[in-house]
């Protein structure tokens, strides 16, 4: 088996399930990507992971009520988002608050997945919700992805001048009579249509890699906000892809020949690629030793130069 | 109406002496470590080191080896993989990458080792009936040694936590502080996740620490505060969840957000009524000096 042989084999595109997966892989990764740069320059990745993990319970909800999963997941996704954007607003208070909501969001999945298995006698149910997996997604779903990918756009398209603003530099923005509560809050609609929308498809551990991973990296790249947006959509498309090639080749892998979890190769790959930049963008700091002035100015002027 | 409050069996079956052991244990445990995890803002590295720690606990299983091996050695890569990766700020970024990978490899070894699904649910959400007595020496061990050491670095664990300048200004190392602090994390965890869950672990380390240092004025009443509301709440989710057979992790976390918010609310009304004092008092002094000019 050639290299060539790995990165195209054969069949790849003749796989109904593999083209789905092409599809809403690559319309999640985009928003994401977008979304997931502001997440980091605001410094919240710990609600972003914690909105996809909320989706679980979401779901779990609307398997006992017997409604369609989205509709969970949005409901679970848009009442912690509020509760958190509520309890956390001044930034020293985010952090617990974040973790309150989403330990008593897992505690209530907890009840619904117990409450599940114990009344429907199945217990497969709570790591299919866990653990979702792109190939398991229905053809039907492209529409609502799509549709709910573009509202999260529209949306942060709408709001992006106050946001970047009150992101990098809030008190300026609030003496411009930019209201960075408000701000805040639309942003946090956004990320929740944008994350829960993923958490529903591709599972809620992908939903965060492809939430923090691509824009961690883009903006270690690019310190202009553009750039690292269209660059962060080329790491998540790109590493989606090869994490679907991946995951395709290794239905011929041993132990089992049924194929490894994609999530395995795209958080990996993810992990990776953060390692190197880090390290590279490390060597070039100390290349760049003599001129140290530079670099100890680089902290202080680090937020001022996404302008 | 008495039976049902206080079934047979509560205190006297072995099983459930195990379980109110190594619950008051992994109380004590969470509660001085959550203090430190309060007082940083390291919500997200309590909830990702336990979580991580479950990928562990996965390959473990697989390779035929004892859970607790996997849980301990992943919650201790996890946490050195945050330290190695967070530095220059970018903590919460490192803390998201270091988990998803680890949750990665969890994924891959449940799907290539078959592990039995109400094991994989125990391991998420706790399993109160399933703890040995010989769990109840490691909780206890591993909880005894995280306090001693947490007694022994309590001022540079606290001064470095508060302000990271002025603990460097006077001479201690803050990435062996860092260091110290992960890895506290990480026995905690490993101590936590076989009875609370992977889950829901981090809910006893945060809950109990911000209702207590929203409450104490200073830090040690804080720790002590927090020791106490994490035993109440652990005691009565025991006994709420031996009555009604939920999980054990559910009313953790509910008791977390209840005691969280009792304190948030207690709070707001106060500064609301003293604002609204002092702004009467304000006013009374500008009407007064009015009059007087």
């Amino acid at each position: 088996m050639g290299f060539w042989h790995v990165l195209w084999p054969t069949g790849l595109f003749s796989n109904a399930a593999v083209v789905t997966a092409f599809r809403i892989g690559s319309a999640v990764a985009v928003v994401n990507a977008v979304v997931g740069v502001f997440v980091v320059i605001r410094g919240q990745a710990f609600s972003g992971h914690a909105l996809g993990d909320v989706g679980a319970t979401g779901a779990a909800g609307a398997y006992l009520a017997g409604i369609t999963a989205l509709w969970g997941f949005l409901a679970a996704g848009f009442s912690s988002g509020m509760a958190i954007e509520s309890l956390g607003h001044r930034v020293r208070e985010r952090d617990v608050a974040t973790g309150v909501v989403l330990a008593f969001m897992l505690g209530l999945s907890a009840l619904f997945l117990y409450l599940i298995s114990a009344l429907t006698e199945t217990s497969g149910a709570p790591i299919a919700i866990l653990f979702g997996s792109l190939f398991t997604v229905a053809p039907g779903m492209t529409g609502y992805v799509l549709g709910l990918s573009l509202s999260a756009l529209l949306l942060l398209g709408i709001i992006f001048r106050p946001l970047l603003f009150s992101s990098v530099t809030p008190d300026v923005a609030r003496v411009r009579g930019v209201s960075p509560r408000l701000v805040g809050l639309l942003f946090m609609v956004s990320l929740v249509v944008a994350v829960e929308e993923s958490a529903l498809v591709v599972g809620a551990l992908l939903s965060t890699a492809l939430l923090i991973g691509p824009a961690a990296i883009a903006t270690k790249l690019s310190r202009q906000p553009l750039t690292s947006m269209a660059l962060a959509m080329a790491i998540g498309v790109f590493t989606t892809w090869l994490g679907i090639i991946l995951a395709y080749d290794s239905f011929l892998w041993p132990p089992l020949n049924r194929g490894w979890p994609i999530s395995f190769f795209i958080t990996s790959l993810m992990l990776l690629s953060y390692l190197t930049v880090q390290i590279a963008s490390g060597r070039q700091r100390r290349s760049n030793a003599a001129t140290a002035l530079t670099d100890f100015g680089n902290l202080s002027t680090e937020r001022e130069a996404w302008w | 109406m008495w039976h049902l409050l206080w079934p047979s069996g509560l205190l006297s079956f072995s099983f459930m002496q195990n379980a109110w052991m190594a619950g008051s244990a992994v109380a004590v445990v969470s509660a001085v470590v959550g203090f430190f995890v309060v007082l940083r803002g390291a919500s997200f590295v309590a909830h990702a080191v336990p979580r991580g720690s479950f990928a562990g606990a996965a390959g473990a299983v697989l390779m035929g080896q004892s859970s607790l091996l996997g849980l301990g050695l992943f919650a201790l890569l996890s946490s050195l993989g945050i330290a190695l990766l967070g530095r220059r700020r970018r903590g919460a970024v490192a803390t998201a990458l270091v988990l998803v990978a680890a949750l990665g490899l969890g994924d891959l070894f449940l799907s290539i080792g078959n592990v039995y699904a109400p094991e994989v649910f125990a391991l998420l959400f706790g399993q109160v009936v399933g703890i040995s007595r010989a769990d109840v020496y490691f909780v206890g061990s591993l909880a005894l040694a995280v306090v001693l050491v947490v007694a022994w670095l309590y001022r540079p664990l606290l001064m470095h936590s508060v302000s990271a300048e002025v603990a460097e200004v006077r001479g201690l190392r803050p990435v062996l502080l860092d260091g110290i602090f992960l890895l506290l994390v990480a026995a905690a965890a490993t101590a936590t996740v076989p009875v609370v869950g992977a889950l829901l672990a981090f809910s006893l380390m945060v809950g109990p620490a911000a209702a207590a240092s929203l409450l104490a004025k200073r830090p040690s009443t804080a720790v002590f505060l927090s020791i106490a509301l994490a035993l109440v709440s652990v005691w009565i989710s025991l006994w709420l969840a031996y009555i009604t057979s939920w999980p054990i992790g559910f009313y953790v976390s509910a008791w977390s957000l209840v005691a969280y918010l009792a304190v948030r609310l207690g709070q707001a009304s106060r500064r609301g009524r003293t604002t609204l004092a002092q702004s009467d008092g304000a006013l009374k002094t500008t009407t007064r000096g009015n009059f007087s000019g």
